[in-house]
C-alpha cells in the first residue's frame, strides 16, 4: 500500500512538474514572441519584411480558394436551415438577417482560423520542429540570431494580417453563398436579400469578428511554433507535434471563442 | 602561451546521465587545437558549451577572460560575432539558397551593401571549393559538399574564434588535404584561434599544435601535439596506432551479457 501511493505521489508530482515547466515555456515563448514582434523593431532590430510577406503568401493568399469554397457552401447551408425554420412563420427574407449576422459574426472568423490552424499551424509545427532535429535552430542561435525573431515574428505578423484579412473574405463569399441560394431556391430578389442584410449588420458584428480573427491568429502561431520548438527527437517526434499542434490550436481557438462570444455578449 | 579559452571543472549533463565529469583545459591564442575522443564521448558536447548553445551543470568557460557561463544571451551573443561554427551536421538553413546561407551572418551583423556581401560570398565559398554552386538548395547538395558549405558560413565574419566539429569527416582524402591546408593557413595567415573535433590520425599530425584528448568524460590528455606523441599512455596508444577496443568478455560472459543475465 505505501508503495502505491508513493508511486501514485510521485506520479502526480512529476505530472505537476512537467505541467509547470511546460506552461512556464508557453509564457517565455510568448513573451519572447511579443517582444520580437513589436517592441525590439523599435530597438533597432527591424522585423523581416521579405520573410514575413512570403508568409504572408503561404499562410494567406494560397489558402484563398479553400476559404472561397467552405465559406460559400456554409453559406448556403446556413441559408437553407433558415429557411426551413422561417418557412414555418412566412418570415423568408429573415434568411438574410440569419446568415449575415451567424456568419460575420461567428462562422466567418472560426471557419477561417479552423482551415489555417490545419494548414498554416501545422506547417509552423513541421518547419520548426525539422529544423529543431536538424540542427539549425542551434546554428541560428550560435550565429547571434534569436531564433523567435527570425523564424516566428514573420508567422505572427502574417497571421495576425492575414487571419483577419482571410474573414472579411470569409463574410462575403459566405453572405454571398446565402443570396444566390436565396435567389435560386427561395424566390427572394437579390437586391432585397442584399439590402435586408446591409440593414441587419452593425459595424460591430464585424469588428468583433475581426478581433476574433486577430486573437485566433495569435493563438495558431504561438501553439505552431511552441510544438515546433519542443521537438527533441528526429522525424518521427516532427510529425506527432505537428498533429498536436493541429489539435491544440483548434481547441484554444474554441476557447477563445467562447471566451470573446461571452465578453461580447456582455460588454458590446 | 596566452589562453584564449579557459574552462574549468565543467560538468555537463543530458537528464540524469553525466557526460562530462569536471574537465579542466586551456586553449591558446592563434593556435589550432584539436579535440580527441572515442565516439559518444562527448566532443560534440563540449563544443555546444563553448558556444552556448548548453549550460553546463557547474564550472566555469572563459573566453578572452570573461566567464561565459554567468552572462545574459545579449552579451553572449555579442561573444558569439567572433565565432564561427561548423556543426557535425553542417545545420545548413534548408530553406535557403547556399549563398543566402553564407550570406545571413554577414546581412544580421553588419549593414553592408548587397554588391560587397555578394563578393564576400562568392569568396568564401570560393575557398572551400564551391564556387558556382550558389543557387544550389543544401537538399541539392552531398554530405560532403554541405560540409564544406557550412566551413564557408562559419568564416563569413571572418571570425576571431573557428569552431569545427568534424570538418573532414566524409571527404575524400584529397578534398580533405585541401581542408587542413585551409586551416593552417587560416591560423598563419589571419591568426585565427581554432578548435577542430576530429577523427583523421592524418589531420591531426598536420593541423594540430595543441591537443585534447577527452576519455570517459574526462581529459586524458592536454597539451602539445609533440607530448601526445611522447606519451605512454595505453589508451591514446591504442588510439595513435588505431587499436581495436581489448575484448572485456570472454565469449562466454558476453553471451551471458546480451542473453540479460
Ligand atoms: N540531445 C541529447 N540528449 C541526450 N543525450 C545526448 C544528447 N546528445 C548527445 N547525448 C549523449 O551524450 C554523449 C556524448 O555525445 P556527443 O555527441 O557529444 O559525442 P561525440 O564525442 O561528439 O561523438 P562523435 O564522435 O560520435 O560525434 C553520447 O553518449 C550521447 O548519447
Ligand atoms: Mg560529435
Amino acid at each position: 500500500m505505501p508503495v502505491t501511493a508513493e508511486s501514485l505521489f510521485g506520479f502526480i508530482g512529476r505530472r505537476t512538474v512537467s505541467f509547470l515547466k511546460n506552461l512556464h515555456d508557453a509564457a517565455l515563448l510568448i513573451n519572447n514572441t511579443f517582444y520580437w514582434t513589436f517592441l525590439s523593431p523599435f530597438k533597432g532590430k527591424p522585423i523581416r519584411v521579405r520573410a514575413s510577406i512570403s508568409e504572408m503568401v503561404k499562410t494567406g493568399y494560397n489558402s484563398v480558394p479553400i476559404v472561397a469554397v467552405i465559406s460559400f457552401f456554409v453559406g448556403i447551408i446556413l441559408a437553407l436551415q433558415a429557411a426551413y425554420q422561417l418557412r414555418k412563420v412566412g418570415a423568408l427574407i429573415y434568411v438574410a438577417n440569419l446568415v449575415g449576422v451567424s456568419i460575420t459574426r461567428e462562422l466567418g472568423p472560426i471557419l477561417t482560423a479552423i482551415i489555417v490552424a490545419g494548414r498554416s499551424g501545422s506547417a509552423f509545427a513541421a518547419e520548426i520542429g525539422s529544423m529543431k532535429a536538424a540542427e539549425e535552430v542551434d546554428a541560428l542561435v550560435s550565429m547571434g540570431i534569436n531564433p523567435v525573431r527570425f523564424l516566428v515574428a514573420p508567422k505572427l505578423i502574417a497571421l495576425m494580417i492575414m487571419l483577419p484579412a482571410l474573414t472579411i473574405f470569409s463574410d462575403f463569399i459566405g453572405i454571398l453563398g446565402g443570396l444566390l441560394l436565396s435567389k435560386a431556391a427561395l424566390d427572394i430578389n437579390p437586391y432585397n436579400y442584399f439590402q435586408q442584410t446591409v440593414n441587419s449588420l452593425l459595424i460591430k458584428d464585424v469588428m468583433t469578428g475581426l478581433v476574433k480573427a486577430w486573437a485566433f491568429g495569435v493563438v495558431i502561431t504561438v501553439v505552431g511554433a511552441y510544438q515546433g520548438f519542443k521537438v527533441e527527437g528526429g522525424a518521427e517526434e516532427v510529425g506527432r507535434r505537428t498533429t498536436a499542434s493541429v489539435v491544440a490550436s483548434i481547441f484554444l481557438v474554441i476557447v477563445f471563442d467562447l471566451f470573446f462570444t461571452t465578453l461580447f455578449y456582455y460588454f458590446t | 602561451m596566452e589562453k584564449a579559452i579557459e574552462v574549468t571543472d565543467l560538468v555537463t549533463h543530458y537528464g540524469d546521465r553525466v557526460i562530462l565529469k569536471g574537465i579542466s583545459f586551456g586553449i591558446p591564442r592563434g593556435k589550432t587545437t584539436v579535440i580527441l575522443g572515442g565516439s559518444g564521448c562527448g566532443k560534440s558536447t563540449l563544443l555546444k558549451h563553448l558556444i552556448g548553445l548548453l549550460k553546463p551543470t557547474s564550472g566555469n568557460i572563459l573566453i578572452n577572460g570573461k566567464d561565459t557561463t554567468v552572462m545574459s544571451e545579449d552579451e553572449f551573443n555579442e561573444v558569439r560575432k567572433k565565432m564561427g561554427i561548423l556543426f557535425q551536421g553542417a545545420a545548413l538553413l534548408n530553406s535557403m539558397t547556399l549563398a543566402d546561407n553564407v550570406a545571413l551572418p554577414i546581412r544580421e551583423h553588419t549593414k553592408l551593401e548587397e554588391p560587397t556581401i555578394q563578393i564576400m560570398v562568392r569568396m568564401k565559398l570560393d575557398l572551400v571549393g564551391l564556387s558556382g554552386f550558389e543557387n544550389f538548395y543544401p537538399s541539392q547538395l552531398s554530405g560532403g559538399m554541405k560540409k564544406r558549405a557550412g566551413i564557408a558560413r562559419a568564416m563569413a565574419l571572418d571570425p576571431e574564434f573557428l569552431f569545427f566539429d568534424e570538418p573532414s569527416a566524409g571527404l575524400d582524402p584529397v578534398t580533405a588535404a585541401g581542408l587542413d591546408e585551409l586551416i593552417i593557413k587560416l591560423r598563419n595567415v589571419f591568426k585565427m584561434t581554432i578548435v577542430v573535433v576530429t577523427h583523421e590520425l592524418a589531420s591531426i599530425f598536420t593541423i594540430a599544435d595543441c591537443v585534447i584528448m577527452l576519455d570517459l568524460g574526462e581529459v586524458l590528455f592536454a597539451g602539445p601535439l609533440d607530448g601526445l606523441r611522447a606519451s605512454d599512455h595505453p589508451r591514446i596508444r591504442m588510439f595513435l596506432e588505431r587499436k581495436p577496443e581489448e575484448e572485456t568478455y570472454s565469449p562466454a560472459d558476453y553471451f551471458r551479457f546480451i542473453a540479460g543475465n
